[in-house]
């Protein structure tokens, strides 16, 4: 059995959508998230800033599966999120994986966003902007090392099987992704078709990421 | 530029999203959890479609272990359960979790193991005779380890055979690899182990390499399959209407046939068996 047996068209579209709609979603927040608090980090002086550093960082290694079972408890019906109604869907999934790639997004912007400073910040105070209005114009600086950090941020959450499966629970047709198909097909010995998608996996990311770097250099002319 | 084309690629995706939410919504949905062998099987996948097209409930599988599937509804996030353990079940409805239970098939379990067979039990239809020469071999097994009903039965076969495989085992011959079924099957073949598999799993799994049947016939290897509604009072949240109609439906005549007609390679997975339970 191959990749081409083993599914018909409309349900391989679907895991595939689903696949880059949670992941996207996820970085989109994300990125929402992570770009202000790198940015803040990189031009505030703050007590607890060298701390919050740090632990930003150590974050990077946020293991998957616990941030899934964190998860899994606060949504459970008997957790205390469980009112969202949000366990075992695609938006669970989604709140998952932005948790997993904020530090990433957060900390990668933070180091992208500190040379730029350094060398523009007075320049940009002296302009009038204040701090916060630096960190825009500080991101749009660093344009390369900041699609960098998010582009980061997507490999981990379109790259990720821990945390989802959990908190999606591979429901077929509603939350089965690419990395959780791949894990069932395993199981099932269809190791071929497994094999395949994750090749289509490893195509998706590629394309992504040149998406990612076409729109970064029109943005350069 | 790059923002007007970013957002449009958000836009799409969202819509793409949005879509599949909104066609979700437009009708009742029920959240199942099940055994991993009727959903790896393409047991479920075959025989719910037709109770969707039915009633418009749309049935959302979470395919785990017995015991992981009935501590998910314990928690109140499932609305029914399709397990095959009878004990950990007594436990489950002794507990107050579970109100009903109906067997709706069987089928068995068979002792899987390499064709070289170095222990040989090949024929035998007797399970605890044959893991008490699989460990007298003492020959290569590979354990689920994860409260799975298959789990539950294998410690079970070797409590009767007087055997305590992880004292006498564990790190040598006796492997505990705390999967599912399939990564154990994955794993037996890779190492040329014997294993305990349920049949439906077994005859729809691909990569059995120089695996075959070796015990089979064991009254001991019975595996029945039984729905279990939710307390109502214990979990108010549970759709119980749906979740009923469900567990009727898989136990009237039309769905016992529909499960009665699902093969494989021309075997039979599933025996229905809701009016005259095993």
């Amino acid at each position: 059995m191959d990749l081409w047996t083993a599914f018909n068209k409309d349900d391989l579209r679907d895991i595939i959508a689903l696949s880059l709609g949670v992941s996207l979603s996820a970085t989109v927040l994300a990125a929402l998230l992570g770009l202000p608090l790198g940015g803040i980090l990189a031009v505030y002086k703050f007590p607890g800033r060298r701390p919050l550093t740090i632990l930003l960082n150590g974050l990077l290694g946020l293991p998957p599966v616990v941030v899934g079972l964190t998860l899994y408890l606060l949504l459970s019906r008997s957790g205390p999120l469980g009112w969202l109604g949000l366990l075992f869907t695609p938006g669970g999934m989604v709140l998952a994986q932005a948790t997993l790639a904020t530090p990433i997004i957060g900390a990668l912007a933070h180091r992208a966003l500190q040379a730029p400073w350094h060398e523009y910040g007075d320049a940009l105070l002296v302009d009038g902007a204040s701090r916060l209005r630096a960190i825009p114009m500080l991101l749009v600086i660093a344009r390369p090392p900041v699609l960098t950090a998010v582009l980061a941020g997507f490999g981990r959450t379109i790259s990720e099987v821990g945390a989802i499966l959990i908190v999606g629970g591979n429901i077929a047709g509603y939350t089965r992704t690419m990395t959780t198909t791949i894990v069932l097909e395993t199981s099932k010995g269809n190791l071929p078709v497994a094999v395949g998608l994750g090749l289509v996996l490893i195509g998706l990311s590629i394309a992504v990421s040149a998406t990612g770097f076409m729109l970064g250099e029109k943005g350069d002319r | 530029m790059k923002s007007v084309a970013l957002t449009m690629l958000l836009i799409l995706l969202g819509g793409m999203v949005g879509d599949r939410a909104a066609a979700q919504f437009s009708r009742q949905s029920i959240v199942l959890t099940s055994t991993t062998s009727v959903e790896n099987s393409g047991l479920l996948a075959k025989v719910l479609p037709l109770f969707t097209t039915k009633t418009g409930i749309e049935v959302r599988v979470i395919a785990q272990g017995t015991g992981q599937a009935l501590a998910t509804a314990a928690r109140g996030d499932a609305d029914l359960v399709l397990v095959h353990d009878p004990e950990a079940e007594d436990r489950f409805i002794a507990e107050g979790h579970g109100s009903e239970r109906r067997q709706i098939a069987w089928n068995d379990f068979v002792v899987v193991g390499p064709n070289a067979d170095p222990a040989h039990v090949a024929g035998g239809h007797d399970a605890v005779a044959g893991l008490t020469a699989i460990a007298a071999a003492p020959a290569p097994f590979v354990s689920r380890g994860d409260k799975s009903g298959t789990d539950a039965l294998e410690k079970r076969l070797w409590r009767k055979a007087g055997i305590d495989p992880v004292a006498s085992g564990g790190g040598a011959w006796y492997r505990d690899i705390g999967g599912g079924m399939g990564a154990a099957l994955n794993a037996a073949s890779a190492m040329a182990a014997y294993t305990l598999s349920d049949r439906g799993t077994w005859l729809s799994f691909n990569n059995k390499g120089s695996l075959v049947v070796l015990i089979e016939g064991d009254p001991a290897l019975l595996n029945r399959y039984d729905v279990i509604l939710l307390d109502p009072v214990k979990h108010p949240d549970a759709k119980q209407p749906a979740a009923r109609q469900l567990a009727e439906w898989l136990t009237s005549p039309e769905g016992q046939e529909a499960i009665g007609a699902y093969t494989m390679a021309g075997e039979q997975l599933f025996h229905p068996s809701a009016s005259s339970p095993k």
